[in-house]
């Protein structure tokens, strides 16, 4: 299908990429289809876009890149409204949010994390339970924390550059 | 909405499952208990009301072409 977005111009989604949000997104329920946009350019952040108003995006990161051990508890009520056989189902992409003036300093919510069932592209913005998944997480920081204790435990810095981007839109080089 | 007054260690049923105790009453604050099956999901509201307020920031972020600047970051 195609869609004109504000921010990237005329896009064409693939009905397969398409990702339902039964419930939608807190604050923007009865917003519920969507598409992840994909530009290596701009690689870890990606763009969670809305296909039913043109306006709403909201920028998310795969919480691994920052936080190696993040996982989350899922409720049964997640399980099945998410309809996940299986944990290897599930993506998990956290919400950012960057200061215009201050970019450096953006956060990623991992209390409020987007899980995805990627075999049936049906989303939930779920709710850790997790004491230590705050509201915001110094992104840039906690990378820089992370990379630097792994250096000195594998006194090797390994990350995984290519996950698989299942379920997004690939954006050309020029959005 | 139903308004019930309650007293102290009195009980509200909501359905079968779910039982919510008054456990205590001081001043200004009010102890619940609150027992519900393992599938439903107890929170106080303001963590609700505080993600809302966080995706509705998200919304507000930087343009993509800004983005584009920011990958710089992530390489260390």
């Amino acid at each position: 299908m195609k869609l004109n977005t504000t921010r990237f111009g005329e896009i064409d989604v693939p009905e397969e990429d398409v990702i339902i949000f039964p419930q939608g997104i807190l604050g923007f329920n009865k917003r519920s289809r969507y598409v992840i946009l994909n530009d290596p350019s701009t690689e870890p952040l990606r763009w969670l876009q809305s296909l039913e108003d043109e306006t709403l995006a909201f920028v998310i990161i795969d919480p691994l890149r920052f936080r190696s051990e993040y996982t989350v508890d899922l409720s049964d009520e997640d399980v099945s409204a998410l309809e996940l056989n299986g944990p290897e189902e599930a993506i998990i992409y956290a919400i950012v949010v960057i200061p215009k003036d201050t970019p450096e300093k953006m956060t990623a919510n991992l209390q409020g994390p987007v899980v995805i069932n990627a075999a049936k592209m049906i989303a939930k913005q779920v709710i850790s339970t997790n004491l230590k998944h705050k509201l915001k997480h110094f992104v840039l920081q906690e990378m820089k924390d992370m990379l630097a204790h792994s250096q000195k435990k594998l006194g090797k810095v390994s990350l995984n550059l290519n996950r698989k981007s299942k379920g997004s839109t690939q954006l050309d080089g020029e959005a | 909405m139903l308004v019930l007054t309650r007293k102290k260690n009195q009980k509200i049923m909501i359905g079968d499952d779910i039982e919510i105790t008054i456990v205590d009453i001081r001043n200004e604050q009010i102890k619940l208990g609150i027992s519900a099956p393992n599938h439903i999901k107890v929170f106080r509201k303001e963590v609700y009301d505080a993600i809302q307020e966080e995706n509705k920031a998200a919304t507000e972020s930087v343009s993509p072409e800004q983005l584009k600047g920011l990958s710089d970051l992530f390489k260390g």
